[in-house]
């Protein structure tokens, strides 16, 4: 065990670490997040790993358990170092066939190899597949090459020397000043410029400052956060330091969703060999600099990804949140100055001291550069995480990246941002993909899932299951949010069992006006977004079943003609086919 | 487990509660309402204040649930494919509501707003583990599983 206490000891650290690996001829990397897992990429693991023993290759090819290589749709899958082959879908019986004929013959197995539905083609290549190749990985490129429970991974891929750079060969102030010209901007709901928030909080008065990752990830549909602390947790470690840095906090917070166990575990250990190693603690890299981070269980809810009611979550006390300003930056917990960013953006801070300013603010549009991860879900063939720089069109993320529509069917709509995004039409599918234009079209980015919707959608209903989750998830503290969510679902419920009243869109656009203006945090101000867009793009449909009473997707139970309600005996719930 | 013992091992701010709740709840499947008198004191707050960040929160529950904990995602993604459906076979088969307890005091059926395993839903989690692509027909040999496991 190695403590850094000077930062000339990370390079020479990592000449250690390179000549005592074992010299592996091929590297076998399993998917192992919580989707490999729940595939059985774990069994695949250990058979990989009896039968390489059996053979005694152990000296000559390694197996590593990595996260999640993003292409969720073919777990569990593996990549083959250094060739970079892909096998898709494995079960345990094929890999005696991938030790003999692929990894002794170098002979290629097709029946494993992706094929792309849409062409036919075969893709044996991981970079070589369109999912993977029309992407911009910047944050996820590495998860296939870190094994996440160990440090030395990370180190090996030049980990931790944009920490090295800050403390050493930058002030607090020119750290600051590199983050803001990169342009890179909060990837949670708001989109702030992170430089400014730190800027913010540099210059506010009180101490001990605090940072705070919210890895609280509510958002259903959404588990970008949940794959980088699952594959990468020392990426955004090495964020918040430098952040702390920065900002001249002292200590950090991570708050982690209990639903997510194998992300806890991964982050405990991460921040256990960080503190081991100098990296974290007091005179981190041997320096002035004491700062130490500690993982945080809060309770789950959806509303603590509001920057006030997590800093209330953290406290102790009811995840509710409160009037802005005082900004956290100036006075969040505990009264003190504190910046919060979600799990993507501290990622990114790393990247950009690494690469430099100049470099990222090139990347996506003028006003949101960098790259942004999107969930990739719904009615869609390549369901995943994709990575890609921002403003690129809607169109070559569904279609380039993610394989275009399921069983072949027409596009309807796609919502962005959660349940509290709107709901784009088809026509808008050339829209770049940035804060600016999405706020425009009546929608937010969110996190960034993306769910799509195919003409099997009522968006009548599908507005209603949106505002289900967000009156649910409303905390109750304001009354636009508490009152106009329960009031919206109520209208909504009546349109989609047919009793629908000539004035209903009417009233839901008052209480949307009102709850926009009115609600105290971004859940109610967002809330009304899903219902909004379907108004406005699909005005037909409620036309449809207030005036006509009936459902043109065939969704709604109550609105199907007699004929097919006898056939459809299942219940509305059930009987759904998308959202 | 002695509740005193727990209260022990914690720290006595504010931001402690959520902790030691969760720590409770490890211990005894639920959080006992006897506990918060204790547990109030020892952090000086007010009963109401341990109260209402309990219920505030879903991870916690006031009522003793089953050793076996069946939960259904009812996220976005599973619910486009189809997890209502899962929640009400489950229902069906064991005979109680979601959120309930079966009349041995077994097993408990939960449903979850997001599990954040979206590209293979719907998911069911029995104690830890995943079922990916669960449809109606699987949920027999699931329960059955989860009988015998304990």
């Amino acid at each position: 065990m190695r403590k850094l206490s000077h930062p000339n000891h990370l390079a020479e650290w990592k000449r250690i670490i390179q000549e005592e690996r074992p010299a592996y001829q091929k590297v076998i990397a399993v998917s192992s997040g919580t989707c490999g897992r729940a595939r059985g990429s774990l069994q695949i693991l250990e058979t990989l790993t009896q039968e390489i023993e059996r053979r005694k290759l152990s000296d000559t090819v390694g197996v590593e358990a990595t996260g999640c290589h993003g292409f969720c749709e073919m777990e569990p899958n593996i990549v083959i170092s250094p060739e970079g082959l892909f096998y898709k879908k494995l079960e345990a019986k094929d890999i005696p066939a991938i030790i003999e004929r692929t990894i002794l013959k170098n002979k290629l197995i097709p029946s494993l190899v992706y094929e792309d539905p849409a062409t036919g083609r075969k893709y044996p290549r991981q970079r070589e597949i369109p999912f993977y190749q029309k992407q911009m990985r910047l944050l996820t490129e590495n998860n296939y090459r870190i094994n996440p429970e160990r440090l030395e991974d990370y180190v090996v891929l030049d980990g931790y020397q944009a920490l090295a750079k800050a403390l050493f060969d930058m002030t607090a102030e020119s750290v600051i000043a590199e983050v803001k010209a990169s342009g890179l901007r909060g990837r949670g709901e708001a989109g702030f410029l992170t430089g400014k928030k730190w800027e913010l909080c540099r210059e506010a008065h009180g101490y001990p400052k605090t940072i705070v990752c919210d890895a609280d990830e509510g958002d259903p549909g959404a588990y970008m956060s949940r794959a980088l602390l699952e594959a990468n947790p020392h990426s955004l470690i090495e964020g918040m330091i430098i952040g702390a840095y920065s900002v001249g906090a002292s200590e950090g917070f991570i708050c982690v969703r209990t639903e997510y166990p194998l992300a806890v575990k991964h982050v405990a250990l991460a921040l256990e060999q960080a503190r081991k190693h100098g990296l974290l603690g007091a005179a981190i890299f041997g320096s002035e600099f004491h700062f130490d981070i500690q993982v945080v269980q809060v309770g789950g809810a959806f509303v603590s990804g509001d920057e006030t009611s997590l800093i209330a979550a953290i406290e102790g006390r009811k995840a509710f949140p409160r009037q802005q300003p005082p900004f956290p930056a100036q006075q969040g917990l505990w009264g003190k100055p504190t910046n919060i960013h979600n799990v993507e953006t501290w990622a990114n801070v790393p990247v950009v001291l690494n690469k430099g300013a100049e470099w990222y603010a090139k990347i996506g549009s003028d006003k949101s550069p960098g790259t942004k991860i999107f969930n990739l879900g719904g009615r869609i063939n390549n369901t995943g995480l994709a990575e890609v720089p921002l403003g690129t069109r809607l169109r070559k993320l569904i279609f380039d990246i993610g394989g275009g529509i399921k069983n072949n069917r027409a596009l309807k709509a796609v919502q962005t941002g959660g349940p509290c995004g709107g709901c784009l039409p088809a026509g808008k599918i050339d829209i770049p993909l940035d804060y600016d234009t999405l706020s425009q079209a009546g929608s937010i980015l969110g996190c960034g899932g993306i769910i799509v919707m195919d003409e099997e959608t009522c968006m009548v209903d599908a507005a209603r299951y949106s505002l289900n989750s967000s009156s649910e998830e409303s905390c109750g503290k304001c009354v636009p949010c508490r009152v106009g969510t329960k009031q919206m679902l109520e209208i909504l419920n009546r349109i989609t069992r047919g009793q629908g009243e000539a004035l209903d869109i009417t009233r839901l656009e008052n209480l949307a006006a009102v709850m926009k203006a009115a609600s105290l945090c971004g859940l109610g101000q967002t809330a009304p977004n899903p219902v909004l867009t379907t108004i406005r793009y699909f005005r037909d449909e409620y036309d449809a079943h207030i005036r006509e009473k009936r459902c043109p997707a065939l969704v709604c139970q109550g609105l199907l003609p007699e004929k097919k309600k006898a056939k459809n005996t299942r219940r509305p719930e059930a009987g759904r086919k998308a959202i | 487990m002695d509740i005193e013992k727990i209260l022990k091992e914690s720290g006595t701010s504010q931001k402690d509660l959520v902790p030691l709740l969760h720590k409770i709840q490890a211990a005894y499947g639920h959080v006992p309402l006897e506990s918060i008198p204790a547990v109030a004191r020892h952090l000086r707050l007010s009963q109401s204040e341990v109260f209402g960040v309990l219920t505030f929160n879903r991870s916690f529950r006031l009522e003793p649930k089953g050793k076996i904990r069946v939960t259904v995602c009812q996220g976005t993604a599973c619910h486009v494919r189809g997890g209502g459906k899962i929640v009400e076979e489950m229902e069906k088969k064991l005979g109680i509501p979601a959120g309930g307890t079966t009349a041995d005091k077994k097993l408990s059926l939960d449903k979850a707003c997001c599990l954040g395993c979206c590209a293979i839903g719907p998911v069911v989690v029995v104690n830890g583990t995943h079922y990916p692509l669960v449809s109606p027909q699987k949920v027999d040999s699931i329960l059955e599983k989860a009988k015998t496991a304990e």
